[in-house]
């Protein structure tokens, strides 16, 4: 499945659309947000594809758990970086979103530092692992960390913002972005180009590293 | 002197006009950002892709 090229070209195709559509079809005429409701293919679609890797990357942990079989470790670490790396990009381009919409990169807002929060605690996640020699121990210990790490995205994302008063869509108890917000247009260039699109290109670049992994493992075996 | 605190109905924001980029639609310069953005979403994918058969190769090798 990894060697196949079907999804990695489905997902150009998607992000192509996502790309083209995003800046030539419609969207809803919102005030402070202009043309920026655009966004939603990208930067929204950075956090929903960093909570899909942080769910594949904690369903390997807990397969390590249960089968102490040292390649669902492996697939755990690289979904839980790739995880990060789309976490982080959605914290940037959340950041110049807001320099533009509330006036300043950085607001304090409860979902900018809950978001923080979170990468925070996986970064932890990655600090640990390098912290442990032994390689089983590694993968015991990090496997469980990473559970951890994933419960804590629900108090920090999306139960806490959404209970206080935010400058962030969701605040107050409103649902993010929700039928009032966007419309159907949007909905189908989000959910058929945007997400697939992104999820996949991740998981093509996941998959790549996870190769590369298991080559160096056979060259050090080999040796 | 109660009166003299007027409330506005109706949201004032409501009555502004919300600019769009529809000048840049117009004149057709918003067909070079889709460009640009499509040149450089190709560049990562031609990116990825060659590692993916450099990847490729070094797994054929080492069968």
């Amino acid at each position: 499945m990894l060697r196949k090229n079907w999804w990695k070209i489905l997902s150009v195709a998607c992000l192509l659309y996502a790309f083209t559509a995003g800046f030539l079809g419609g969207v809803p005429v919102k005030p402070i947000l202009n043309e920026t409701i655009r966004n939603l293919y990208f930067h929204v679609a950075m956090w929903f594809c960093m909570m899909i890797y942080f769910i594949v990357s904690v369903v390997y942990s807990v397969k390590y758990l249960r089968k102490n079989n040292l390649a669902d470790d492996i697939y755990a670490l690289e979904y839980a970086k790739t995880g990060i790396l789309f976490g982080m990009l959605g914290l940037i381009t959340g950041s110049v979103w807001a320099k533009y919409t509330w006036g300043a990169f950085w607001s304090n807002d409860p979902k900018q530092l809950g978001a923080a929060i979170a990468l925070l605690i996986y970064f932890a996640y990655l600090v640990l692992r390098n912290s442990i020699t032994d390689f089983d121990k590694q993968a015991r210990i990090s496997a469980v960390y990473n559970i951890f790490a994933f419960a804590m995205l629900f108090p920090t994302i999306w139960i806490i913002p959404r209970i206080m008063e935010s400058l962030h869509p969701g605040g107050m108890g409103n649902p993010a972005f929700n039928t009032k917000d966007i419309d159907a247009r949007m909905r189908v260039i989000f959910w058929f180009g945007a997400i697939p699109g992104w999820a996949l290109l991740g998981t093509w670049i996941t998959t790549l590293r996870i190769r590369l992994k298991f080559l160096e493992e056979k060259k050090l075996s080999n040796v | 002197m109660l009166c003299s605190f007027v409330t506005m109905a109706q949201d004032s924001t409501a009555n502004k006009k919300v600019e769009m980029a529809t000048g840049m639609r117009s004149n057709g310069k918003i067909y070079v950002v889709v460009a640009v953005l499509v040149i450089i979403l190709s560049g990562l994918v031609f990116y990825v892709a060659r590692l993916d058969r450099k990847i490729g190769k070094m797994e054929k090798e080492l069968k």
